[in-house]
């Protein structure tokens, strides 16, 4: 579904990626961790098309096509969502009519009747049970005096509507305290599928609980040092990063 | 009422002069005026004997001597009048008045506001257009030519009180031809449930005009009331609006005073909207200015007694070389008073906005509240605004904030809609109406409030301002 190869990219001429490569296909949750700073959202936030970022090496494939041509919305017409680490607040566009346009955007690109009012109602209704999202916040404008974990949670419920291929979540898991983790880990489990795929970014361990990875990746400095299965993300919640630094230098001393 | 001979007249000069006067200078400005005064003057029947027409000379006099403010005057530092004041507009007061399709004025109404509306043309009242609905008992509601026939002295004991003449040139000319416009009267306990809607439409294409209406809203304690003044053109482009509206707010009582400026975009606006309030009285202003090519609109309110409160919004949208100015005045003259204060631009192509926003916090009033807010958002490189908040607080336990910002939409906002398969431009758009949502949803008139969504839909399109007809 993504192949990432090389990829190269920075902001105003700092390079921030140093040449990642990762593969992801339909049906599996990757999980990419690492300490603060190593690039974790730079990684994010290049593959939803953030145009800070400059790309200078690499290419990233997405079912077949060059990702980095397309436009923020075009990625997300093809199936890509971001949940993003800091939800942004936008007064006085209400969440439904938000919602409702972005569906009705994405509906259209796939070729599907744009829903009208009842039907899009009755979408909202259901999804927004999924991630237990609080009825009041619909009809608010997008994020504005939401609590940190409201933000999240809508950041879950938009992407339980829009219904992406593949999920970026952006340390989600941040800020949420333990009862509001547990709700947005059930709710993007309820979104796991074979024709999706989903990639965690978190610095902790703590989310991996309850959203069970297939792969783990460690990034570190720009680049993946290691990756393995679940098991690896214990191991780091044991040890933290530092033993992986001093394996990695010590090969490249070797 | 316009005599025969007064209006034959000024028809046949109006069009003569009109080649000779452009340009006129200071003391031309001045000498006209009071020429086009003593031609009505001349030709009235028995009124000039009145007090009403004291007032006028009064005004006329005041007009004379200050003439036309310069940009010399701090009040008018950043809006030149001086295309206003070369043109020499014929005073509408003694102009026939033009006949209008009923299809010219419907389109102008609100299908929800079908109780009280008032229909003027040129500043004079038109009954047919009109509907006066069924009032509680002791509530007026009618022309104010019609009030000064009635009983000139309950009028006069009101008219030119809060905003007199001698507050300024356009206050003082409008008052020096005061003829018609709305006069609200309710007894103490009136509530209107429904919106009273006075529609005001420049008509009429020969001379340049200037229209001279005359708004007085009086309330006793415990009313309720909202008012939707609108302004419009028919087939007309060149004329100077120059509106004076006084408001007398009673005790306990509720007001919501909705005003929505969409002129002709090659005609003038001034406005004046004074308000004054008693004892725990409620005001809600909601100022929407989109047309005009030269506007200055003015919102005063004097909280006069305790526990008063008022919010000021305003909202101008501009392009062009529109010149939209706003002033307003909150004068916090005793205690326990709150305002809220909101006004917001965006403004596009060489458009111009000035915002100057005045909170007076006197000695005696103790545990003020008052917040103002000014936002622009400028769409080109070509917009300009100039703004400049004005406190002067001479009570020491207050509080009082005031904030203004100037910019462009926020990336961060347009990057996240984009990032849920929302086009760029829509939502550039969606963002800037947005913008603006945040003042209309503050009208609390329904059938308003729907219209205005509507316009700003037209108007706010592909990340632009786009002009209106």
């Amino acid at each position: 579904m993504l192949s990432i190869t090389n990829l190269h990219a920075g902001i105003s001429g700092k390079e921030i990626l140093k040449g990642i490569s990762l593969s992801i296909r339909a049906g599996e949750v990757h999980a990419i961790m690492g300490p603060n700073g190593s690039g974790k959202s730079t990684l994010a936030s290049v593959l939803a098309g953030r145009e800070t970022f400059e790309v200078s090496e690499g290419t990233v494939l997405y079912q077949g096509t060059n990702l980095l041509d397309l436009s923020p919305e075009e990625r997300a017409r093809e199936g890509l969502f971001l949940a993003f680490q800091y939800p942004v607040e936008i007064p006085g566009v209400s969440n439904m009519y938000f919602l409702k346009t972005a569906l009705n955007a994405i509906r259209k690109h796939r070729g599907e009747e744009e829903l009208d009012a009842v039907e899009f109602l009755a979408l909202v209704k259901k999804k927004s049970k999924l991630v237990e999202m609080d009825q009041s916040l619909l009809n608010r404008p997008v994020n504005e005096g939401f609590s940190g974990g409201e933000k999240k949670r809508n950041e879950i419920f938009q992407m339980a509507v829009l219904d992406p291929k593949l999920a970026l979540l952006d340390e989600t898991d941040s800020g949420l305290d333990i009862d509001a983790l547990r709700i947005v880990a059930e709710g993007v489990n309820k979104l796991r599928g074979k024709e999706n795929a989903i990639v965690l970014v978190t610095h902790y361990q703590r989310l991996l609980n309850y959203i069970v990875p297939d792969f783990v990746h460690v990034l570190q400095e720009g680049r993946i040092v290691k990756s393995g299965g679940k098991e690896l993300a214990l191991l780091l919640e044991e040890r933290g990063y530092d033993w992986i630094k001093e394996e990695t230098e010590s090969v490249g001393s070797a | 009422m316009g005599q025969p001979n007064g209006r034959a007249a000024g028809k046949s000069r109006g069009g003569a002069v009109n080649r000779d006067r452009e340009n006129m200078n200071a003391q031309e400005q001045t000498d006209w005026y009071e020429a086009r005064f003593g031609r009505w003057e001349s030709g009235m029947n028995g009124e000039s004997k009145t007090p009403l027409h004291s007032l006028r000379k009064a005004a006329i006099g005041s007009f004379a001597r200050t003439g036309f403010p310069s940009t010399r005057e701090e009040e008018w530092r950043f809006t030149n009048v001086a295309p206003i004041a070369r043109v020499p507009f014929v005073p509408a007061v003694s102009a026939e008045i033009p006949r209008l399709e009923r299809r010219d004025v419907e389109r102008f109404l609100f299908a929800g506001l079908t109780s009280h509306h008032l229909v003027f043309v040129n500043g004079r009242f038109l009954p047919e257009y009109s509907s006066l609905g069924e009032l509680p008992d002791g509530v007026r509601i009618e022309s104010l030519e019609s009030a000064l026939r009635r009983d000139q002295g309950e009028v006069l004991r009101h008219l030119a009180r809060y905003a007199p003449p001698d507050q300024g040139a356009f206050p003082a000319l409008n008052a020096a031809f005061i003829q018609d416009g709305a006069y609200l009267y309710l007894p103490d306990g009136a509530q209107i449930e429904e919106a009273v809607h006075l529609l005001f439409i420049a008509a009429g294409d020969a001379d340049p005009l200037l229209l001279t209406p005359r708004n007085l809203i009086i309330t006793g304690a415990g009313c309720r009331l909202s008012i939707v003044e609108t302004y419009h053109a028919v087939r007309s482009s060149s004329y100077l609006t120059n509106v004076v509206s006084e408001l007398l707010v009673g005790e306990g009582t509720v007001i919501e005073h909705d005003k929505v400026q969409a002129e002709h975009p090659h005609a003038y606006h001034v406005g004046t909207t004074q308000i004054v309030q008693h004892k725990a009285s409620t005001v809600v202003s909601n100022s929407i200015a989109v047309g005009g090519s030269i506007v200055r609109n003015t919102v005063a309110t004097l909280l006069a007694e305790e526990g008063s409160h008022c919010t000021l919004n305003g909202l101008s949208v501009a392009t062009g070389n529109q010149l939209i100015d706003n002033h307003t005045t909150i004068d916090h003259a005793t205690s326990n008073c709150t305002s809220f204060e909101m006004y917001k631009s965006i403004l596009d192509g060489a458009s111009r906005g000035v915002f100057n926003g005045k909170i007076f916090v006197r000695k005696d009033a103790q545990k003020t509240d008052a917040k103002q807010t000014n936002k622009t958002l400028l769409l080109s490189d070509d917009a300009t605004i100039d703004t400049k908040p004005q406190l002067e607080i001479f009570a020491d336990d207050v509080k009082c904030t005031h904030g203004a910002t100037v910019g462009q939409l926020d990336d961060e906002q347009v990057f996240y809609l984009r990032s849920r398969g929302i086009d760029e431009v829509d939502a550039r758009d969606l963002l800037t109406f947005a913008f603006a949502g945040d003042v209309v949803s503050k009208v609390h008139v329904e059938p308003l409030r729907d219209r205005l969504d509507v316009l700003l839909h037209e108007r706010l399109r592909q990340g632009r301002v786009t002009g209106i007809e």
